[in-house]
């Protein structure tokens, strides 16, 4: 029998549902299937015209429709599912009665270019300000627009839904952002504040002002032919981020419920730690002191050291930097090893699904601890020999995982990572 | 009915250390106070008739972000919220402090988007004219956004800067969703030291009301306050708020941090609650402020509350219904003399009230709706209200440290 609480005296958090939506597909089989496999779900953009763009690829969830089409609309449709999957498999509560929190990791909300074109359309004229649209905006011709341009109205919606309990947090830490949400969970339920805690990352941002943005600052891969071949990390000639959409929502509870009530128990949250990087807003400090103390962080709160990690889910976004960075912190904590623990990245394969990016590696990293096998980084051809990673290039290794760090690093400094292991410690 | 997420106060007592306010009544904590005690309001009804806003007292914002470079890397809001933050760490008298800079934690409620009103403006007309070439709003993008823009529109993006510019860099979390996302942060942070998770944070937000792009937005569901400034209390027959510009940040830590370091209390933070009201009859949410108010815990009766009351309806009636249950409570609307400034309302409120805790007396009665009554002696302990103007309600605790 294991210890209900972990080293520190802390109730233990494990995770008993799970749920996924990617560019390869809705659930844990099919993404499980292709992801295995090294397939991509990477393709030409064909929701809006791509021409004067770039950058005309993405990992969009294009079998998944909303009417009328908003970014924030398909970001609230991708968290329902993969929330739909998770609450199935948990068991947990009832319909509509989830007994916890919600954590939610979501994209920055804005008006979008649709409807400021229908405004501009309302407007009749052909020299337009913005005080024409704040006529045009006002007695009630566009009202539903307020509640779906809320920051807070994918969490809001998500609440009438699945019955969270008390006010749900809306969180961004950038790319980070899944990464903090389950650590919210983590932290909460370490707490004894709650039972149980829906933490859910979901993206569904590729639209042309997101992908322009983006280009704007060089972040993104232009190897647009193939798509599939763009995302390449750890790779010699890699040339920046694929933009993606996806969901990943987990229940964590604490051990103790979770064995009373018989749940599935799918994998245990050991550590989270996050550390800010004070040196610029989109890179990271030169010297990666403030990845090499988030991993430290990490490991500290699990209660683990460097030998305990089998397996690196990275988060191999294979921009230039981020991947020479990533090798420099982990090999700093990690010395020699770092070129002994098999690596991987999953943004090869679904691409950069943003604020659900640390959810959805976090899922599949307990997929990866449940079926003893490590999804590929596809693309692998020439490896960056400036990285020498163990990298689980182009297809899965079977190998025995008993602990996984998976690692989340974004815009404005934000550092953090997780550790998930199979079972209690 | 949703069930109630509070912080609940462990045997760690948590102290508000160090408070920042950079608003449309001036910069400083004495700036403000002055003004407050004073009556005075400053509102602007012309430049962006016929809706009125409530414009940021502008400063020299070298003295917070010293180099330029990082000013140009920020849009208003931001910069707002950055000096703000860099006031309340002076405040707290952790300014550069290298040591507790690097273990501070850090929860920011921000929104965000600050849009290039010329370029969106230019594709319109560019629409409107016939250009309807497919790739046409790509073209229009990439030739016309700035690059840095984007990361003035990024939420976390204000908690980045104050990283830079501040060194804080602990951890850092940003909370997004209107006004609930203030009471959150608060209540996230308190939970955590309360907890023994974390000893000191930053927390707070900021928020610039001189933006056409905020207007249209609350447009859509005409929240905005047009033509003449009324007091909160007095605008049920001509409802709507009006955005307000203002950086709120506070220090807060445990007692014992803080008396480790001989740092002095302006007030304790002791209970942070919040709920989602349904919002699907009357009556909501007056109901659910009168239970998050059964769990602040004990209190002497006859105190103050000062409330983020937007003058949007329906849910300032609502929470003048919940008001008028507590009657022999001194209520102070900080919509009034602020404006709103979403996110940033509830760290402003606690913020106030933990200098009229400090100062002994509560600033005076803003108006003559009968709301908001004198005090008569020195508050001990004042609850802060928030009250989205969509969703999301909030309440803290803040009492003498006695």
């Amino acid at each position: 029998m294991t210890a209900p609480r972990d080293k520190f005296g802390r109730p233990i958090v494990v995770v008993t549902g799970m749920g996924i939506v990617t560019s390869l597909g809705a659930g844990k089989a099919e993404n499980w299937a292709k992801l295995t496999a090294g397939e991509s779900g990477i393709r030409t953009i064909t929701r809006f015209p791509i021409d004067a763009l770039k950058t005309t690829m993405a990992g969009t969830v294009d079998f998944v429709s909303v009417d009328p089409f908003t970014s924030t609309g398909l970001t609230e449709r991708l968290a329902t599912m993969a929330t739909g999957e998770a609450l199935e498999q948990s068991g947990i509560g009832s319909k509509a009665d989830f007994p916890g929190p919600l954590f939610l990791a979501v994209a920055p909300v804005e008006v979008e270019w649709p409807q400021r074109m229908e405004l501009g359309r309302a407007i009749g004229k052909t020299d337009i300000t913005y005080d024409d649209m704040l006529r045009v905006s006002s007695g009630g011709r566009f009202t539903p627009y307020h509640e779906r341009f809320m920051f807070g109205s994918v969490a809001a919606h998500l609440v009438e839904t699945f019955g969270t309990k008390g006010s749900p947090i809306s969180l961004s830490t950038a790319c980070a952002s899944g990464a903090t949400a389950i650590q919210l969970g983590v932290e909460a339920i370490r707490r004894g504040e709650t039972e149980a805690a829906l933490c859910v990352g979901t993206e569904g941002s590729v639209n042309p002002e997101a992908l322009v943005r983006f280009s704007l600052l060089s972040a993104l891969s232009t190897q647009n032919d193939p798509p599939q071949g763009a995302s390449k990390p750890f790779s010699k000639h890699r040339d920046g981020f694929v933009m993606a959409e996806g969901a990943g929502a987990l229940v964590l509870e604490s051990y103790e419920a979770a064995v009373a009530r018989g749940a599935p128990i799918l994998g245990v949250v050991a550590g989270c730690g996050e550390l800010t990087d004070t040196f610029h807003r989109t890179r990271s400090s030169p010297d990666g002191k403030p990845i090499i103390g988030c991993i430290q962080k990490t490991l500290a709160d699990a209660g683990m050291t460097p030998d305990d990690i089998d397996h690196i889910n990275a988060h191999g976004t294979s921009t230039p930097e981020n991947d020479k960075m990533e090798y420099l912190g982990v090999s700093a904590v990690f010395g020699e090893r770092a070129k002994q623990i098999p690596v991987s990245s999953n943004k090869s394969m679904v691409g950069h699904t943003i604020s659900a990016a640390g959810a959805v590696e976090a899922i599949i990293s307990l997929l990866t601890l449940e079926h003893q096998r490590i999804p590929p980084t596809i693309n692998y051809d020439i490896p960056d020999p400036a990285i020498p990673f163990d990298v689980v290039g182009n297809s899965a290794r079977d190998q025995r995982v008993t602990a996984v760090m998976s690692n989340s690093f974004g815009f404005g400094g934000q550092n953090a990572s997780l550790i998930l292991t199979r079972e209690p410690a | 009915m949703t069930e109630i997420t509070t912080a609940k106060p462990g045997s760690t007592e948590v102290w508000i250390t160090g408070i920042g306010l950079a608003t449309s009544l001036g910069e400083g904590i004495d700036a403000n106070w002055d003004a407050l005690t004073a009556g005075r309001i400053n509102v602007d009804e012309k430049n962006f008739a016929p809706y009125v806003v409530h414009p940021w007292v502008q400063v020299s914002l070298d003295a917070q972000i010293p180099k330029k470079g990082d000013q140009r890397q920020m849009e208003a809001w931001q910069r707002i919220g950055t000096y703000a933050a860099g006031l309340a760490l002076d405040s707290a008298g952790v300014k550069g402090n290298k040591e507790i800079l690097s273990r501070m934690d850090m929860v920011v409620a921000a929104g965000g988007g600050e849009r290039d009103l010329a370029v969106d403006t230019a594709i319109l007309s560019a629409q409107a004219k016939g250009n309807s070439a497919p790739g046409f709003l790509n073209e229009r993008l990439m030739g016309d956004l700035r690059p840095t823009l984007f990361l003035a529109q990024l939420s976390n993006l204000l908690a980045g800067n104050i990283a830079i510019v501040h060194g804080v860099c602990g951890t850092s979390r940003t909370f997004m969703g209107e006004e609930v996302a203030g009471v959150d942060a608060t209540r996230i942070a308190l939970a955590r030291i309360a907890a023994g998770q974390s000893d000191i944070a930053l927390i707070g937000g900021s928020h610039n009301g001189e933006r056409k792009d905020l207007l249209v937005l609350y447009e859509f569901g005409d929240f905005n306050l047009r033509d003449r400034f009324a007091p909160v209390w007095a605008r049920e027959q001509h409802p709507g708020f009006a955005l307000g510009s203002a950086g709120a940040f506070l220090v807060i830590e445990s007692k014992a941090h803080a008396t480790a370091r001989g740092a002095k209390p302006f007030a304790r933070l002791s209970h942070v609650v919040s709920d989602m009201s349904p919002r699907k009859r009357t009556g909501d949410v007056t109901a659910t402020l009168e239970q998050l108010w059964s769990q602040l815990g004990p209190r002497e009766g006859g105190g103050a509350i000062i409330t983020g009351a937007t003058g949007a309806e329906p849910v300032t009636s609502e929470e003048r219904a919940f008001l008028q249950k507590h009657a022999d409570f001194a209520v102070r609307s900080t919509g009034t003399r602020f404006g709103h400034t979403m996110e940033t309302q509830f760290a402003l409120g606690l913020g106030l009230a933990a200098l009229s805790i400090s100062r002994g007396a509560l600033f005076p009665a803003g108006d003559s709706s009968g709301v908001e009554i004198e005090m008569a002696g020195p508050p001990s302990q004042i609850v802060v209200v928030g009250a989205g103007h969509w969703r999301g309600e909030g309440m803290a605790l803040v009492e003498a440290v006695g």
